[in-house]
């Protein structure tokens, strides 16, 4: 067995665009996925996260470069004739067969014999918890039903790779939600590789081991849920993945363990951890979570616990939202800027003198080790 | 992008690009079709296009000397009125066909959902008996001691027979009759794609019933309405049996003169410049309400 | 649209509408019973016609031939259309504007200017009027009826359950049998019920191609009107 279970070397597909020209859809990726990994392909639409799955499972032939499945070079191999097995966005069911017609189908082309198929297709019923649904039509059963389906019928293949294209994307909020932890549950179960196709950033981060995260036809960071959140690489990265403010500012100081930076828009330094590596007067964005910040009422005299230069900004509440968990308040710091900051309501109570409401004067700490400072991109 | 430098040229399978090519895929399937409507459908075509600038010879076979003399001869006032009568009969054919078929299509279209193929299916049956025969009904029921004057008589409405058959009218009543599903189907299909929401949301913004068709439901059926009159106005224009079973001597339509040269007078080129004349004014037609409306899906139902 | 009930009078109307449509094939259905035969007086019930028509060699022949062309063009129309169909629906190929807009002429032109021009064609290539020119004349215009139905159909065919099935370890032949063909199935059938309608109607072109020796029954029934 080879180290890896699916490999992209220097990938890229070019695809004619309707007016002639051409289209680089992946473009030079090269990514290496191991053996009984979770390993999520995120991205805006169009970043190429679904013609890489395409090409692993055969669909499309690379323009450039090659893909390995289990260290054989696939070349162009048919779809048939891989050990990989799709999820697809739409299911793809077979909708003149019955469920148990369409789980049986991949095993039938196998040539397994009929008693065995019967077993294993029982089987894979069960495991989807679909058990007595083998004699339906896939038009009679529901959304998240059919989804369930169509995992049933890749799985029974014993695949070496799963390949899902935005499995869940057609169910609604709750359904997906308990989707995502069953999924996982699953692979942990079955120990398959799955390669999982997504724009959710929240479900790339529930369900994965690793996320590989593409724009523009090119994986800009691959790392694990915390890596990619915690430190991203890149302004995009950090932009796409959860929420974030962002301070325009040049690098002055990199002699430190921290970056100093200087803000663009108003005269301030701000000190952070660097990504990558960045030169003195490079341009960069400083990044901080909302939920990262600490925010304290703006008593304005002398005990003020903070100095300017400890990274900490002044500013007006302008709105709050009471979302329950949290207080979404976004504060004007002047020169028409403006940041977001979550403040967790940690105690219970009525009282609207617990919450920030507009108008507040308060000071907006950014703790050094939260305030990072990204190349653009 | 340098993407096809240093790949070894492979040598051409068939296989392979059944398998690979798409555009060569699609060149395979369509290719039947092609090669078929190539030698049935474009050759005679262009052998009817080449025959109407030909003679006529002494024995009726054709003479293949270059002239304009065909066109010539249908500048002819006898002509001219044959092809104006032609091209009224179609666009009269056209009018009643709409003025009867579409508030059936509207009706049906307003039927419960699960009644609307039998309405549609019970509008098509009929149409599968043979064409000769249901022109063959009408013809019982229009002459002269045929089913309709037996029973006005016999009610005392009229004192001396109608003669209805071998007259423009009786031609009209076979048109219509012969071509109205070809209106219904199309203004059927637009009309059932009209969403009830448009509707309420027109009248939600103050449109009483018939303002809120006037202005939402008449314009969203227009596709419709165009690719019904395409359907029926060409088959009508060119229409010889049914004048030739009920209109009687009094009734020439193009086809007519059509078929006369080729199979009676035999004088094909002559013939054939009245198919081209035909076909250029079916196909002005045709480009013309295209134009304003694409057609295709209402074309066939 | 809605389903809101139609209006009395729109009721009304399609109901005579309805009659105007049924009534010549019922006065036909009931004469064909009447003892009398020229007058359209009813004198009394017979199977007569019935015995005569089917004691009628020719009308036998005919419809015998009209059947045998019927099927035989129905079924080759639909396979070949059916390819044009996926052909156009699916893929994109040099020459495609043109074929897509030749196919659309025998829906166009009149119907006598294709008689005619198909007449004058087999006259030219000296090929015998007869069953075969009148089968090979239904093909060529039930070919773009088939097309156009079955990709009208087409419209909406998710292309991966085509690719499921490769993946799932179908190759494109057994793809084609197992999932495509039953797929686009309602569509096919429906293309060669519109076929087989057509030929069965047809008298035009029947009437220009069928020659001296061949007879379908709408020829034999014009010449008996």
């Amino acid at each position: 067995m080879d180290e890896f279970a699916v490999e992209m070397r220097d990938v890229v597909k070019i695809f004619p665009t309707p007016e002639g020209g051409e289209v680089a859809a992946v473009n030079h990726v090269t990514l290496q996925i191991k053996h009984g990994e979770f390993f999520s392909m995120l991205g805006p639409s169009g970043c190429g996260k679904t013609t890489s799955l395409r090409m692993m499972a055969g669909f499309e032939w690379p323009t450039e470069g090659e893909i390995y499945i289990d260290g054989t070079a696939m070349g162009r191999t048919p779809p048939y004739l891989r050990t990989v097995n799709t999820v697809f966005q739409s299911y793809a069911l077979f909708q003149h067969m019955s469920v148990f017609q369409n789980v049986a189908f991949g095993l039938e082309m196998e040539h397994v014999p009929k008693k065995e198929i019967e077993h294993r297709v029982r089987d894979a019923l069960e495991m989807v918890k679909l058990s007595g649904m083998g004699r339906r039509k896939p038009k009679q059963l529901s959304g998240g039903q059919q989804q369930r389906i169509a995992l049933a019928r890749a799985l029974v293949k014993r695949p070496a790779v799963l390949l899902l294209d935005e499995p869940l994307g057609a169910l609604d909020l709750k359904l997906r939600k308990e989707m995502q932890l069953e999924l996982k549950a699953l692979q942990k179960e079955v120990g398959i590789t799955f390669v999982y196709v997504t724009h959710d950033q929240e479900e790339a981060l529930t369900m994965s081991d690793r996320i590989a995260v593409m724009s523009q036809g090119k994986v800009l960071q691959i790392g694990t849920p915390v890596e990619i959140y915690e430190r991203p690489n890149c302004r995009f990265v950090a932009d796409f993945i959860g929420e974030t403010n962002f301070l325009k500012g040049r690098v002055k100081k990199t002699d430190e363990d921290l970056l100093t930076v200087e803000l663009l828009d108003f005269p301030r330094e701000i000190k952070g951890v660097g990504q990558g590596n960045l030169a003195v007067g490079q341009e960069v964005s400083i990044s901080i979570r909302p939920e990262k910040v600490r925010l304290e009422d703006d008593i304005n005299d002398d005990t003020a616990p903070y100095k300017d230069s400890d990274n900490l900004l002044r500013g007006r509440v302008l709105t709050t939202a009471y979302v329950g968990s949290d207080t979404r308040i976004i504060i004007d710091i002047g020169h028409n800027i403006s940041l977001i900051v979550w403040e967790q309501n940690h105690i219970s109570t009525l009282d609207p003198q617990a919450y920030y409401t507009a108008e507040d004067k308060v000071v907006i700490h950014l703790p050094f080790e939260n305030t990072l400072v990204l190349p653009e991109g | 992008m340098e993407t096809d430098i240093l790949k070894p040229k492979r040598k051409f399978s068939l296989v392979r690009a059944l398998r690979e090519d798409s555009a060569f895929q699609g060149i395979a399937l369509i290719s039947p079709t092609a090669i078929y409507m190539l030698i049935l459908i474009i050759l005679p075509m262009i052998l009817v296009a080449v025959l109407s600038f030909m003679t006529r010879g002494t024995y009726g076979n054709v003479v293949y000397k270059f002239n304009f003399q065909n066109y010539v001869r249908l500048i002819d006032p006898i002509y001219l009125r044959i092809l104006l009568y032609s091209l009224g009969v179609g666009l009269a054919t056209m009018v009643f066909t709409i003025l009867i078929g579409y508030p059936l299509a509207y009706f049906i279209a307003r039927s419960p959902v699960r009644k609307r193929s039998l309405y549609l299916f019970l509008i098509l049956l009929p149409f599968w008996t043979n064409f000769i025969i249901r022109i063959y009904a009408w013809i019982m029921i229009l002459r002269t001691q045929g089913l309709l004057n037996t029973v006005l008589l016999n009610l005392g409405l009229i004192k001396v027979p109608l003669d209805i058959l071998y007259t423009p009218a009786a031609v009209l009543i076979g048109m219509v009759y012969e071509f109205l599903p070809f209106m219904v189907l199309p203004l059927y299909t637009s009309l059932e794609k009209i969403e009830n929401a448009q509707l309420e949301a027109a009248a939600d913004l103050g449109a009483r019933p018939l303002r809120a068709f006037l202005r939402v439901t008449l314009p969203l059926s227009v596709p419709g309405m165009i690719a019904g009159s395409i359907l029926v106005f060409i088959p009508a224009m060119g229409m010889f049996v049914v004048p030739d079973l009920m209109g009687g001597a009094k009734t020439v339509l193009v086809g007519n003169v059509i078929r006369n040269q080729f199979l009676t007078s035999r004088d094909w080129p002559f013939g054939a410049a009245a198919s081209m004349v035909l076909m250029i004014l079916t196909l002005a037609f045709t480009l013309y309400y295209t134009r304003k409306a694409g057609f295709g899906e209402e074309l066939l139902v | 649209m809605s389903e809101k009930k139609p209006a009395l009078w729109l009721r009304i109307f399609s109901f005579l509408v309805y009659v105007y449509i049924y009534l010549p094939i019922l006065i036909l259905i009931v004469f064909s019973f009447n003892t009398q035969k020229l007058n359209i007086r009813w004198e009394g019930f017979t199977f007569k016609w019935y015995e005569v028509l089917f004691n009628d060699s020719n009308v036998m022949l005919a419809t015998r031939n009209t059947l045998l062309i019927a099927f035989i063009s129905t079924l080759v129309a639909t396979v070949i259309g059916t390819m044009a169909a996926l052909a156009l629906q699916r893929y994109r190929f040099p020459g495609y504007a043109l074929t897509e807009s030749v196919l659309y002429i025998p829906v166009i032109i009149p119907e006598v200017v294709m008689g005619i021009s198909l007449l004058a064609f087999f006259a030219l290539i000296k090929f015998q009027l007869g069953l075969v020119t009148i089968t090979l004349s239904h093909i060529a215009f039930n070919i773009p009826f088939v097309a156009l139905v079955v990709r009208a159909r087409l419209h909406g065919f998710d292309k991966s359950i085509e690719e499921a099935s490769m993946d799932l370890g179908a190759n494109e032949l057994t793809t084609f049998w197992r999932v495509t063909l039953p797929t686009i199935m309602p569509g096919v059938l429906s293309g060669a019920m519109l076929a087989f309608t057509l030929s069965l109607d047809d008298y035009v072109i029947t009437y220009f191609t069928a020659g001296p020796g061949a007879t379908t029954l709408p020829l034999r029934v014009f010449s008996m009107v």
